[in-house]
């Protein structure tokens, strides 16, 4: 099989054309790293790229498939993994000066399930330092580029995944969304990436940017492919507290279903209208109206709360952030700056993170540690909590009448590199429609719904289902992506410069 | 207990000299309140799997979770809950059926999270009580302590300054840092203020620390070594002026590790207090050091300056609700608490007041009763554990408790000696031999050859010995004298080295010389 054919293949069919032995694991990686090897040079969307390693991985696979092994459909699949899950053969920096170099004694559960599925991890991906981010520009390590126009911004915090995949530099991608980071450089690089109820996927070894908000979940190019990493790494875990035991919803099997007939679909009223690009408003009004020609009822619905929801979000995850990126202090692991003997513990401490953390963390930890400082606290990180409980009461009403919810995934189009980068706000507005379901904890999807008639860019339409009934949401998108693909004639990502 | 009662100039570490303690307890009346770690003894720590053994070599019991690798998350353990529930059952405390764990974010270079997994404004266990007894001229006198709270935290790492001579931060060259203590699970107890103990205050907390330590133990929850650091004191005290009703600034010592210090560290903290205020000053809200060598304290850093610990639910951990049928099921299951053991042990002992108190003050309460469950009679038991034992610990200066003899072992000296295959001469040595670590009681018999000399041939060759080497002592005895077989038995007593049951021999001679 030639290397073209492969890198042009969906995730199902590679990981089919493994199994059947039509190619193997090796096989695909190879072809994979040349593609990367290629292309990576312009997009920039990996931090870390290790042939041997990946290769070593590649064999061990198809060692375990001849020994009569199934670890499952996507035994012998590369993917690209974001570099904010730890990894025991590659380094792991979150996309910040103060892990340079660190390589992490253990895998994130993501990591080892990814693993045990017989996947093969081709690298580490750039994303925002910490997460923190809607552009891929806050990382330490240079800016990565949107693969259909390389002079904007691939999305954020997951932007070196979604730019790998969009360039189809892996054909599955891994992402943490804690308030949009997987949804927002889906939709803007023209992928299907979902956000999975929290507590469906585990954190343990994700570097953890806001804990009650975290969440990993998949990027890929198509809604079987997003379905299907998403089952490969999702379910229970008892090192992950929040870890929600019950069964990974049927989300395969949904993605496979793939109609609305008779589904309701509610149409949240609050994301929409003014501030919002026309470009991505007709695209989305066009995508309701397909939902309702395949047999859903579409009502609109109003979610007065998620109007707060911005707000609340830039209390709760700076004020988390702030606690949880207190370890970074030189101690044991990372960055260490001053140390000449001449300075105490604490010096030491603080020159290194003076240094090590980049300015939009910096932002957020002192944003945070305001809100949760005495006399502040009930004012700030107080009400912030009782937002959330409000949001999530504003869902529950919600999907007492309807079965999901839609949106625009974000407010425009890709946006040019720079041009939010000295203004901060104009920057958490591309999280504006991601951010509710975060803060309610239920499960999300972006699946791509056209390209903006103002710029040619990729439009994402944002699908939200109750918490653990993340199977709606892959219904929904896949009914979506076969109807559009239909008209269009083809997958969207064909008409991306990047495309293969 | 917040608001200063003076305005005088601040006055903390080198300050006015103290006053007599009768003297201020004439102008003053102490307000007390304590914090008490306990370290408690289940297999893993609070948040990860790591071993909790006391001693291990430095950073060799962490993991990922307990050295805050990025990514790691805390899964709480069970076993520290249920420990957790069963001390604030045992102190009559209601136990919440909700509630969550809170971080307390401050930076210390032992602290590999720089925040500590603790519990904030819920705890598990909250508004308990516990009566403690003090010895006074008049007679004991009981007091009810009350229970503000006990929730459950995180132990920090160790840090050990080198280089240097003092082994303080200041002055060294370098610091290590063993994080096998991280994590480790602490149940924090917190006293309401106690108020109303007069001159009695220093023995009132000292009885409160003791009864404690007693009523964890036999919860066994924990070792409660407090020479290891499994419980620690910090001691908060204030005065005010006597017939006052304002709380005075309280200081709060930290760092009070044995019974001793902690009465110590209240009595020096109300004469130093006193003499501050007695000289127009004002008491600083601060933290002090105790100080075992001096008994008194320094100032470590003042509250003015205090940190705020921007507490908040730990968003890790999910919050911990004990269902009422757990905490029914282990509120029925707690064994004996050490106040009901000792009217028990009282009544059925037979023993007074004082022959209670000095079982108490020699803290050898557990011991005897665990003597008397392995068979002892509770009179012996209770003669070995004051008398011989409580000797060689004051010798040895070690707690009672740790002398290295177990109960089961005094109750089989006791036994051997009842048999009659011990005299209480031979005993002693038995116990010299355990207390050497020459093995059980009866590995020490065999080996040190103790055992009495009361098998009749062995003896009865000693007693014709003797008889024959004093024939004159014999014939007084044959013609009645008995008392001329004190000699004989002296013979006797000579050529077994003792380990003649002198008693036996004297029968024997009497038998061989026709006297019954
Ligand atoms: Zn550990």
């Amino acid at each position: 099989m030639t290397a073209s054919e492969i890198v042009r293949m969906t995730a199902a069919e590679l990981g089919a054309a493994v199994r059947s032995g039509q190619t193997s694991a090796e096989e695909a990686t190879g072809a994979y790293l040349d593609r990367v090897a290629e292309v990576d040079g312009q997009v920039n969307a990996f931090l870390h790229v290790d042939r041997d390693t990946a290769l070593a991985q590649a064999r061990a696979v198809d060692a375990r498939l001849a020994a009569g092994e199934d670890p499952g459909p996507l035994a012998g699949v590369p993917v690209a993994h974001k570099d904010v899950f730890t990894t025991a053969d590659m380094p792991t920096t979150a996309a910040s000066r103060i892990l340079e170099g660190w390589r992490p004694p253990y895998d994130a559960t993501v990591t080892a399930r990814l693993r045990q599925a017989g996947m093969v991890v081709l690298g580490k991906t750039n994303m925002d330092e910490f997460a923190m981010g809607s552009s891929t520009e806050n990382s330490a390590y240079g800016v990565t580029r949107n693969p259909w126009d390389l002079d904007r911004i691939p999305g954020g915090s997951s932007g070196g995944s979604s730019a790998a995949v969009a360039a189809f530099e892996a054909p599955l991608a891994t992402g943490t969304d804690t308030g949009g980071s997987i949804r927002q450089p889906a939709a803007v690089c023209g992928l299907v990436g979902a956000k999975p109820t929290y507590g469906g996927s585990s954190r343990y070894g994700l570097i953890a940017f806001a804990s009650s908000l975290d969440t990993p979940g998949p990027l890929a190019r198509n809604v079987l492919d997003a379905a299907l990493l998403h089952e490969a790494f999702s379910g229970h875990d008892p090192r992950d507290s929040t870890s929600v035991d019950a069964p990974v919803p049927p989300v395969v099997e949904a993605a496979r279903r793939a109609d609305v007939e008779g589904l309701r679909v509610g149409v949240v009223k609050e994301l929409g209208g003014e501030g919002y690009q026309p470009g991505v408003l007709r695209r989305f009004t066009e995508a309701v109206e397909l939902l309702e020609s395949l047999g859903a009822k579409v009502v609109e619905v109003s979610c007065p709360s998620f109007d707060a929801a911005l707000a609340a979000y830039y209390l709760i995850a700076p004020s988390e952030c702030s606690s949880n990126l207190a370890r970074f202090d030189a101690m044991r692991y990372g960055l260490r700056v001053g140390d000449d003997g001449t300075r105490s513990a604490e010096e030491v401490m603080s020159l290194t993170r003076a240094e090590g953390f980049g300015p939009e963390v910096k932002r957020r930890i002192i944003l945070g540690t305001y809100a949760l400082s005495s006399g502040y606290y009930d004012a700030y990180y107080g009400s912030a909590q009782q937002v959330r409980t409000l949001i999530k009461r504003d869902f529950d009403a919600a999907f007492e009448n309807v079965d999901v919810l839609v949106s625009p995934t974000t407010p425009t189009t890709a946006f040019p590199l720079g041009e939010r980068t000295g203004d901060p706000m104009a920057m958490y507005l591309a999280d504006l429609c991601t951010i509710p379901a975060n803060l309610a904890g239920n499960a999300a999807l972006s699946v791509p719904c056209g390209l903006a008639d103002e710029d040619n860019l990729p439009v994402g339409l944002q699908i939200m289902a109750p918490a653990l009934a993340d199977d709606r949401t892959y219904r929904v998108a896949a009914a979506v992506e076969a109807a559009l693909a239909d008209r269009r004639g083809g997958p969207l990502l064909a008409g991306s410069a990047f495309a293969v | 207990m917040v608001g200063a009662v003076t305005n005088g100039p601040a006055t903390s570490g080198v300050g006015p000299a103290p006053v007599a303690f009768d003297d201020a307890m004439r102008s003053y009346e102490p307000v007390l309140g304590l914090e008490t770690h306990v370290e408690l003894g289940t297999a893993s720590k609070m948040f990860c799997s790591c071993a909790t053994a006391f001693g291990a070599a430095p950073n060799t019991q962490v993991c990922p979770v307990c050295l805050a690798l990025p990514g790691s998350l805390p899964v709480v353990n069970g076993a520290a809950v249920e420990s957790a529930i069963r001390l604030g059952l045992a102190l009559n405390c209601s136990v919440a059926s909700w509630c969550r764990f809170a971080r307390k974010n401050y930076f210390y270079p032992d602290m590999p999270k720089n925040y500590q997994i603790s519990q904030y404004d819920e705890p598990l266990c909250s508004d308990g009580y516990l009566d403690v007894t003090v010895d006074t001229p008049e007679g004991p006198r009981e007091f009810r302590v009350e229970i503000e709270r006990v929730h459950m935290e995180e132990d920090t790492g160790k840090t050990a300054h080198m280089g240097g001579a003092t082994g303080r931060i200041h002055g060294a060259e370098y610091s290590i840092v063993d994080y096998n203590r991280a994590g480790i699970p602490l149940l924090e107890i917190v006293t309401k203020p106690i108020e109303h103990t007069g001159e009695l205050a220093p023995q009132v907390a000292r009885a409160y620390v003791a009864e404690l330590r007693d009523l964890v133990r036999s919860l066994g929850i924990s070792d409660v070594r407090m020479e290891q650091g499994s419980l620690r004191c910090d001691v908060n005290v204030s005065l005010m002026p006597r017939g006052g009703t304002e709380w005075g600034t309280r200081s709060e010592t930290k760092n009070v590790n044995s019974l001793r210090s902690v009465e110590r560290a209240v009595r020096s903290e109300i004469e130093r207090q006193a003499g501050v205020l007695n000289s127009g000053g004002r008491v600083v809200q601060e933290t002090r050091h105790f100080q075992e060598n001096t008994g008194t304290s320094v100032p470590g850093r003042s509250k003015e300056e205090a940190q705020d610990y921007r507490y908040f639910p730990d968003p890790d951990l999910v919050p911990v609700a004990p269902s009422a049928e757990w905490v029914e099921e282990l509120r029925a299951t707690l064994p004996e608490l050490p106040a009901a053991k000792r009217a028990r042990i009282k009544a059925e002992w037979s023993l007074s007041d004082e022959e209670l108190r000095d079982l108490v003050n020699a803290d050898a309460i557990e011991l005897v009763a665990a003597t008397v469950e392995a068979g002892a009679p509770p009179a012996d038991a209770r003669k070995w554990w004051l008398n011989e034992l409580s000797r060689r610990a004051t010798e040895t200066e070690v707690e009672l408790a740790d002398l290295p003899i177990t109960p089961e072992q005094v109750a089989r000296v006791v036994a051997l000696v009842a048999e009659g295959a011990l005299t209480n001469k031979l005993a002693r040595q038995v116990v010299d031999g355990v207390l050497n670590g020459e093995g059980d009681p009866d590995t020490v018999v065999e080996a040190r050859g103790l055992k009495v000399v009361s098998d009749d041939s062995a003896l009865g060759a000693a007693v014709d010995e003797a008889i024959a080497g004093d024939p004159d002592a014999a014939e007084k005895v044959r013609n009645g004298k008995v008392a001329a077989a004190g000699a004989l038995v002296g013979a006797v007593m000579r050529a077994t080295r003792g380990q003649a049951d002198a008693g036996r021999a004297r029968a024997l001679i009497l038998e061989r010389l026709g006297v019954q």
